[in-house]
């Protein structure tokens, strides 16, 4: 470690964190481009490696298998699965990357939800011999409907085809008719062999005809601080910082998480549910007062008039309010494998700070992921299964459609009888 | 500002703190799990940060071993009383003297915390533990949720863990069972060391280094302290060593560096090649799959 200094980074540059979802079967190239990633970028550990090379050696693999790093859990190396989502981190520069790595086979849909719900681009690998596959569509139709801004299409294994432009244009001009058809805001193909590390952190000699960026500069320079929403002003109030001291005996501050907006000390502002407006007096920090909040920062707000406001309520502009409905239509995943969603079926939800309860008032379709046909005739969902229903809540939900704003037009469902977390909506 | 961009270090605390501030808002008594290394002291500074101006509305748990560096427990005491925040022992050695836990014949305390710390969390009615663990570490960890489900038993089950989507967390249990919570789950240990320079805050002396007499055992530099003292036949000798990690005192291994500022430190962390935990706790050598095993069991 001794000359540790001279391989520092170049300076403490502010760097930007970005989220993607992987998520792909065994055999598309999706671990070995993970280790790629983290190897090229010195992110994986010698211990980490050697530990890796040991258990494969152990298994009698005739090559190390990055897929090690991934399948974390002895369970899982035992049955040689991955049960859920994993989360690994890389950094470069210019970025830090958070990886929301998924298994491709059973519960897909469950799983990649999840990584998708918090992604800020979708990374799906197709193996060039095969090109577009059903999980191909599958992965790219959830990535749309979870509202993913970005996407990349990685056509791996361009080795094993020669790295032949041809056979790349194809798949790019088949997965872009399909993608034609979603709601695709930015779509990024890039071919690549992760076991060579063609195209994955720097160009390819061996594709000249490819003229885009590598994988990895794309990640770190896809534009994505325009993607959040700084329109619509939505606080949702988390918790009332109350000190009770000294001090501050008459401290009454709103804390939360900027769901959406730009909000200014001396806004006009309006609470919600009960309609009264007020003006910000001040956005504070631990750190001392601020000029302005936006997202995802969290800060606490205070208000220039006493009003009566808890955890639930949600502070917006009085121009622009999100809707207040107890009737609510939504898409929704469900992920319990025990009950199905049932019509007249009774939840919890929590949407935002907001806890209501809910009763299914109708199960209008299930959406076939892979058709996208709609069945009317069900009057359930089982497991990974997506279907629009109606809801009617014990309290008005303060929400948004989901496709304008990712953090009030989403929800969960959680089984009262367990707690467990049954189901994902996202509100239409 | 002005264009609205936010640094991953402050995105990273906007979350965290979101965290902290959702378990305050939805469980009944929470605890934050409080040991003296840099992971924890980096979670009460942003547990005051998530409640100020209000005091932190929790108390803090130290599930002592008694094997821990003195500096430690001197920063802990320090701390506890600057932060006025509650102090709670869950004292090992006192497990020990009670017949709940026997002491291992290796002398290594790290198994024995689990049933000192679920009799606590019983006692205390504890139904929310926070703690700095952060999926870079280790495996299974990469596969916990940030709000994680313990049973009656304050068992995880990795196959059987609820889904975590957008920001929704949920903390709902039912009496007896406990949910831990990770607010540094999506923090490297750059990013903690970076957010303790960028915060400015004060970490025990045993992170930087020193001159400090060893010896040399399984190829890891233990100091010699009142835990560790030479085996026949070791040899005692000075080298300049910090701790990456802080755990007993009896396990925990220094590395070899000339770091004695945080700006060095976050260079040599920048540039190391081994994890943290590989560097330098014996304890999770074991086996391949021991945190999982220990987590499993009801571990932090």
């Amino acid at each position: 470690m001794t000359d540790a200094q001279t391989l520092a980074p170049a300076a403490e540059e502010a760097t930007e964190l970005l989220r993607f979802a992987t998520a792909g079967s065994v055999d598309d190239g999706k671990s070995t481009l993970i280790g790629r990633l983290l190897f090229d970028t010195k992110t994986l550990f010698e211990d980490q490696w050697e530990s890796v090379e040991a258990v494969s050696a152990g298994r009698g693999d005739e090559y190390t298998d990055f897929a090690l790093l991934t399948d974390g859990l002895r369970s899982e190396r035992e049955q040689g699965i991955t049960i859920d989502v994993a989360y690994r981190y890389f950094a470069t520069p210019q970025r830090k990357f958070i990886i929301a790595d998924t298994p491709g086979h059973i519960q897909y849909t469950r799983n990649m939800v999840t990584g998708a719900s918090t992604a800020d681009l979708a990374l799906i690998l197709v193996d060039a011999r095969k090109g577009l596959v059903e999980q191909s569509r599958r992965h790219a139709f959830l990535c749309s409907l979870l509202r993913v801004p970005h996407m990349v299409l990685c056509v791996n294994k361009m080795d094993l085809v020669d790295y032949d432009e041809d056979v790349f244009k194809q798949i790019e001009k088949d997965f872009t008719a399909f993608a034609t058809k979603l709601e695709v805001p930015d779509l990024t193909v890039v071919p690549i062999s992760a076991l060579k590390g063609d195209n994955v952190v720097s160009r390819s000699e061996r594709m000249s005809w490819y003229e885009g960026p590598s994988l990895l500069h794309h990640l770190e320079k896809v534009h994505i601080a325009s993607d959040r929403n700084l329109v619509d002003v939505r606080f949702p109030v988390q918790y009332v910082i109350r000190p009770h001291s000294g001090d501050h005996h008459d401290y009454r501050g709103y804390a939360g998480q900027v769901a959406s907006g730009v909000m200014k000390p001396g806004d006009e502002v309006m609470v919600l549910p009960s309609g009264f407006t007020s003006r910000i007096a001040s956005i504070d920090t631990a750190d001392g007062p601020v000029e302005q909040a936006f997202p995802p920062l969290s800060v606490t707000v205070r208000l220039e008039d006493e009003l009566d406001v808890s955890r639930g309520d949600m502070l917006c502009r009085p121009q622009n309010q999100p809707r207040a409905s107890q009737d609510v239509e939504a898409l929704v995943c469900w992920m319990d494998e025990s009950r199905p969603l049932r019509l007249r079926g009774k939840y919890a939800i929590k949407q935002t700070t907001s806890d209501v309860r809910a009763i299914v008032k109708d199960v209008q379709y299930q959406l076939d992921i892979n058709t996208l046909h709609r069945d009317e005739s069900v009057n359930e969902l089982k497991l990974n299964e997506i279907g629009r229903v109606k809801l009617r809540t014990t309290k008005p939900l303060l929400c948004d459609d989901y496709r304008r704003n990712r953090t009030t037009g989403g929800f969960i469902v959680v089984d009262e009888s367990d707690n467990r977390t049954v189901g994902a909506g996202i509100i239409v | 500002m002005s264009d609205y961009r936010v640094s991953h270090l402050a995105a990273l605390e906007a979350e965290a703190i979101f965290i902290f501030r959702e378990v305050v808002a939805t469980c009944q008594r929470p605890a934050l799990l409080f040991s003296g290394g840099k992971d924890s002291i980096v979670m009460l500074h942003l547990a005051r940060k998530a409640f100020a101006p209000a005091p932190i509305p929790f108390p803090v748990m130290h599930v002592d071993t008694g094997q821990n560096f003195d500096e430690v427990i001197d920063y802990r005491d320090r701390r506890i009383a600057e932060t006025g925040v509650q102090l709670v022992v869950a004292s090992v050695q006192d497990a020990i003297d009670r017949g709940l836990v026997s002491e291992p014949p290796n002398g290594t305390r790290n198994r024995i915390q689990t049933p000192v710390l679920l009799e606590a969390i019983e006692k205390y009615q504890f139904d929310a533990l926070f703690g700095g663990a952060r999926r870079d570490e280790e495996k299974a960890r990469a596969k916990e949720r940030v709000f994680s489900f313990r049973d009656d038993f304050g068992q995880w089950d990795p196959k059987n863990q609820r889904p975590e989507l957008w920001t929704l967390f949920n903390g709902r249990v039912h009496p007896g069972e406990q949910i831990r919570v990770f607010p540094l789950s999506n923090w490297t240990e750059l990013d903690v060391w970076r957010y303790i320079g960028d915060q400015d805050i004060e970490l025990p002396p045993v992170y930087f280094a020193a001159d400090r007499e060893v010896v040399e055992r399984d190829g890891m530099l233990y100091a010699v302290n009142r835990f560790i003292k030479p085996r026949d036949g070791e040899r005692v000798f000075t080298e300049r060593i910090r701790y990456r990690t802080v755990g007993d005192a009896n396990l925990t291994a220094g590395v070899r560096s000339e770091a004695a500022t945080i700006d060095q430190i976050i260079a040599e962390v920048a540039a190391t090649r081994i994890t943290e935990r590989g560097a330098t706790r014996g304890d999770d050598k074991t086996s391949e799959a021991a945190m999982e095993d220990r987590k499993r069991e009801g571990y932090f």
